[in-house]
């Protein structure tokens, strides 16, 4: 899979996109891979507040558990329940229809700090 | 070429709710001799219940087929070796099952006055004093039920000693090779964990040691031997480092079984260790439980072990309460005392030549498999290893296999799997840990299965990794499992196909 | 020794093997100063006949054949011959935890089975597969609701058994948990329900309470869940005596519900080992601690069971586990399952009954204290007179009386716990009654 360019990713396998001041988070191809089967999402509610780089939920497989930390900080305004029922959508769609929660960002310049598209190629590509 | 094993025709069983119909019968209750009373009456209608709905109604015959059947899918350690590396899964004296099971014992209730209960004080304190002289520590307490809760008792009992010196301080420090107990009890005891990284040796980086060593660590929690099987030869500097800042050095006794007649962690700076009676101490396992985790402790510890602890006053026993600094109890009554008798049959059943003989069996076992394996498999770190040995599948990966598959296709040669990708600072680790128990010819059988194994990686992938072959159940849907779970079975559900 | 399956001869031709001239050669790179010069100071190895008659001895020291009252959270019921049959076949007694799913299909099953009935009998959605004891159940409980509920406070109430209570302290002192005691009613024996509505705030995670309780009478739970829910705590009910289950209401209103099933032919065993279960509503499973087993297919599509949920356990979750524990009580809970499978749904029923009807008519002999309804334990007055004078003269025929209760509750002065199974005959109810009447017309 590659991945989209209007995304921008964490190091830790996050991606962000962002419509005005909305942030839509999720994971990436590469971190649904490393963990396998997912079996459950664990997400913060709407109207939590989370902070960029810090962690707000996290996603298992049978044998593992990975936090999710956020790319960006804000007030959560929309969570994917569809992953629920269905959380193999990640390891389906991890850049589209698996997005995690939508944020109203509260500082929209923090995405600058972010990889590219390029930038997060090259950097999965040398770590596997 | 599979000689071990051939495969047997096993029964179909269903569930005892499937099997169960109104009326049957497996109890047959005495006539009462007091009048009956009506529940509704004594206890008001609100408080009695309508039937169970969907419990099982069976018979006698039913019950031990039932069990008997189910029993027949087990693996266990009376039909062969488990190379579990850090379980110490060895042989389960019959005679202990025999001795706990004596009538004075297993129906002494907790509570029963003292004189008639000094057989029983008897054994805990024979116990306890000989657990002491086992691990060179001054106090012993029995209280704690496994392994895991003797791990919290120790953490607890460090933190009491550390607030009455003033500071409780606020974190632990865990190798990065630790079980996962090691990280959780110090959460649950209210400490921070921070991971120690391990050398190229595997074993505790000593000069980073010393850096991280502050008025902020209370502990460190060392497993000696480690998860590697290797003896941390700087031990006694660890504990200096440690005591030099007021810290203490727990030591996780899993892997006690490589050191028991051979050296005593009191002798090496251990300030509290925890032992597994379930392992080293040959109680069984029984699917899972129960354990006993002794914690043996250093004198400056003693005053804060839970209470009650057992008093010699005019030649009895007693249990003494007036233990001020006592961190409290960690359970009710005094511990596992069925899984204490079956250890301290074991300690009588060997004596001190015995036991020792039984570590040097042990470490013998585990070196002669890694001689013979060593051909085949990765080994990832050279020190010299005691009663288990921690392989990598480095090799078998370039061909597309793991660790997990390696396991599974053992299982097909009539083996229970060692241990999978534990330690977690081994990539794709192979821990086999095999114990005195295990004879010349079952080593060798397993050396046997692994090396063919390891030709049918080269050969064969595909085999390997779609093993088992041979099991009454394959692959078993894990994800689904966790994805849906279904915790229970309920009255009405389709019935799902027994295995064929 | 009888369990080294290994000649001399073997062990040479090992060492050569490993390129060792002798077995001391194994921890030759041990650091000198760790090495043990003196064997253990422990007697030398004996015969199976030896231990046998060690521990025949120490039995012996033990009550022997004494008719016993006490209960207070072990009881004395009838093993079934089965259970020990089961437990005792090596592919039970000697297997290991069931990770590898296709070679432990026996003891996955039996623990679904476990689940099961335990969640029957209890009326919750969902039972973990065993905890180590009841004791320890408890502030497992506690610590769930603190996670569920995200507040620290725990109400307890006095009449929960006092060891319990006790344990319940040593994990919450150091898992940042308040704990707070509430009185019961001194005429019933119940739990004061206007306590917990005082002290019940905003920041209590759980209301805990035992029924039948420590002096076996049957707690208000409908009642007290109320009181509860409306300050959005949970109810956490406990039990000690499983027995009780086959006849009383289950707590349905409870949101975890936590106990002790040493009654289900589990050796008293001088107080271990024991199983202790948790159960709880649907929506919080994911935060139970201890093993689950689920239902699941292989790949050939037939029913198979698998260790579940393990995300929440120590080995993956580490520092962020629901709990630090690693053992279930497999071997026990197997004793338990064999018994419920033994007695079944009308056993169970009649079992329970017959222990009613026990202790209703000792509770005839003897003046009950509190007025509330009892299952098969109750506090009886010893009208002015000590309980330990009561007891003196009953072990002179080798009946142990029931339990003081100044050691716990220091307001109980001249009473004692007195409990009553299908075990207990008649006879020996009528010399307890003749006890407590001598002392009284000594008064």
């Amino acid at each position: 899979m590659s991945y989209p360019e209007d995304l921008r990713y964490t190091k830790e396998h996050e991606w962000v996109r962002t419509e005005g001041d909305i942030g839509t988070i999720g994971i990436t191809d590469h971190a649904q891979k490393e963990l396998g089967d997912i079996v459950y999402v664990d997400l913060p509610k709407i109207g939590a507040l989370i902070e960029q780089g810090k962690s707000l939920g996290s996603v298992e497989s049978v044998k593992a558990v990975s936090d999710i930390y956020s790319p960006v900080s804000g007030e959560i305004v929309e969570v994917n329940e569809s992953l629920a029922q269905a959380p193999e959508k990640l390891n389906q769609d991890p850049h589209g229809a698996a997005w995690l929660v939508k944020v109203r960002m509260s500082a929209p310049d923090e995405v600058k700090k972010l990889l590219s598209a390029a930038d997060y190629q090259a950097y999965v590509g040398a770590e596997s | 070429m599979i000689t071990k094993v051939r495969s047997h025709i096993t029964q179909n069983e269903s569930l005892l709710f499937e099997r169960s119909s109104p009326g049957k019968k497996g109890y047959q209750l005495p006539e009462l001799d007091v009048p009956p009373v009506d529940p509704v009456e004594a206890l008001g209608a609100a408080n009695v219940r309508a039937e169970i709905e969907g419990f099982p109604e069976v018979s006698e015959v039913e019950v031990i087929r039932h069990f008997t059947r189910l029993s027949t899918w087990n693996y266990a350690i009376d039909l062969g070796m488990y190379p579990l590396g850090s379980c110490t899964m060895k042989y389960n004296p019959r005679v202990n099952e025999l001795v706990a099971r004596l009538d004075g014992l297993a129906w002494a209730h907790p509570y029963q006055p003292e004189p008639l209960a000094q057989g029983a004080m008897e054994i805990i304190a024979r116990l306890e004093a000989a657990l002491a002289e086992i691990t060179g520590m001054d106090a012993v307490t029995l209280q704690p039920a496994a392994g895991a809760h003797g791990e919290l008792t120790g953490i607890l009992l460090i933190r009491a000693l550390l607030e009455k010196r003033g500071d409780p301080r606020r974190k632990i420090l865990v190798p990065d090779s630790a079980h996962g107990t090691n990280p959780a009890t110090a959460a649950t005891a209210g400490y921070a964990v921070e991971n120690i990284p391990s050398n190229d040796r595997g074993m505790v980086d000593v000069a980073g040691l010393e850096r991280i060593v502050d008025k902020d660590v209370a502990a460190l929690m060392i497993t000696n031997p480690n998860t590697l099987g290797v003896f941390e030869e700087n031990i006694r500097s660890i504990a200096e480092i440690l005591h030099k800042k007021g810290a203490l050095l727990y030591m996780d006794g899993a892997n006690m079984n490589a050191l028991v007649g051979i050296a005593k962690p009191g002798d090496f700076g251990v300030d509290v260790m925890h032992l597994n009676l379930h392992k080293t101490f040959s109680t069984p396992h029984g699917g899972g439980g129960p354990g006993g985790g002794p914690v043996a402790v250093k004198k400056i510890l003693e005053p804060f072990l839970p209470l009650p602890r057992l008093k010699r006053v005019r030649n009895k026993w007693t249990f003494d309460y007036k233990r001020p600094r006592s961190i409290g109890r960690v359970r009710a009554f005094y511990g596992n005392f069925g899984v204490m008798v079956r250890a301290l049959a074991y300690i009588l059943a060997h004596g001190g030549n015995g036991l020792r003989n039984a570590t040097v069996d042990a470490v013998l076992n585990a070196n002669y498999l890694r001689k013979k394996l060593e051909p085949y498999y990765d080994l990832p770190y050279q020190a010299p290893n005691m009663h288990e040995v921690v392989f990598s599948d480095d090799r078998q990966a370039k061909r597309g296999v793991r660790t997990g598959d390696i396991a599974k296709r053992l299982i097909d040669y009539g083996f229970h799997p060692y241990t999978v990708s534990f330690p977690l600072i081994v990539h794709g680790a192979l821990m086999i840990e095999p114990t005195e128990t295990e004879s010349k010819l079952e080593l060798d059988l397993f050396v046997e299965a692994m090396t063919s194994i390891a030709r049918e990686v080269e050969t064969d992938p595909e085999v390997v990794r779609a093993a088992p072959h041979s099991t009454r159940t394959r692959r078993v849907d894990e994800v689904r499992a966790a994805r849906s779970p279904v915790l229970r079975w309920k009255p009405g559900e389709t019935v799902s196909k027994a295995a064929d | 020794m009888r369990y080294l399956p290994k000649s001399d001869s073997e062990r040479q031709e090992m060492l050569a093997a490993c390129g060792l001239a002798s077995a001391e050669d194994l921890f030759a790179h041990l650091p000198e100063d760790v090495r043990l010069k003196q064997p253990l100071a422990l007697a030398p190895g004996v015969s199976e006949y030896e231990i046998v008659d060690y521990f025949r001895g120490r039995a012996a020291e033990n009550a022997s054949a004494y008719a016993s009252f006490l209960g207070a959270g072990v009881y004395a019921h009838y093993r079934p011959v089965l259970v020990d049959t089961v437990v005792s076949r090596g592919e039970f007694l000697t297997s290991y935890t069931p990770y590898q799913a296709e070679i432990s299909q026996g003891t996955l099953t039996t623990i679904f089975e476990f689940q099961t009935m335990i969640c029957q009998l209890t009326g919750m959605d969902v039972a973990n597969a065993s905890m180590y004891d009841g004791s320890t159940a408890l502030p497992e409980a506690a610590l769930m609701a603190a996670r569920v509920t995200g507040r620290h406070r725990i109400l307890v109430a006095r009449t929960v058994h006092p060891e319990y209570r006790e344990v319940l302290g040593t994990y919450a002192r150091y898992g940042h948990l308040a704990v707070e005691e509430f009185a019961y009613a001194p005429e019933s024996g119940g739990v004061n329900l206007e306590e917990i509505e005082r002290k019940l705030d905003d920041q209590t995670a759980a209301v805990v309470i035992q029924s039948p309780n420590f002096f076996g009478i049957i707690e208000q739970v409908e009642a007290a869940a109320q009181i509860a829910h409306r300050r959005g705590a949970l109810l956490v009910v406990l039990f000690t005596e499983a027995v009780s289950l086959g006849l009383l209401r289950p707590a349905a209103e409870a949101d975890i519900v936590a106990g002790e099933l040493q009654s289900y032919a589990i050796p008293p065993g001088y107080g271990g080992p024991f199983a202790g279960i948790i159960a709880t509503k649907e929506k919080f499973v994911r935060q139970i601690p201890g093993r689950l087993v689920g239902e699941t297919r292989d790949a050939n599509g037939n029913r198979a069971f698998c260790l579940t949920l393990a995300t929440r356990e120590q080995h993956i979750r580490r520092e962020k586990a629901t709990s630090n524990i690693c053992t279930n009580q497999a071997l026990i809970a197997l004793m338990a399952t064999v018994f419920m499978s033994v007695y079944g749904k009308q056993g169970l029923r009649e079992l329970a009954e017959q222990n009613l009807a026990k202790a209703h008519y000792l509770s005839g002999q003897v003046k009950p204290r509190f007025t509330g309804p009892f299952f098969n334990e109750f506090v009886a007055s010893t009208n002015g007179r000590s309980p330990e004078e009561i007891n003196q003269a009953l072990l002179k025929k080798k009946i142990i009386g029931g339990l003081p209760l100044t050691r716990w509750y220091p307001e109980l002065e001249n009473c004692m716990l007195l409990c009553a199974t299908e075990m207990t005959r008649r006879a020996h109810m009528d010399e307890v009654g003749r006890a407590f009447q001598a002392i009284e017309h000594a008064a």
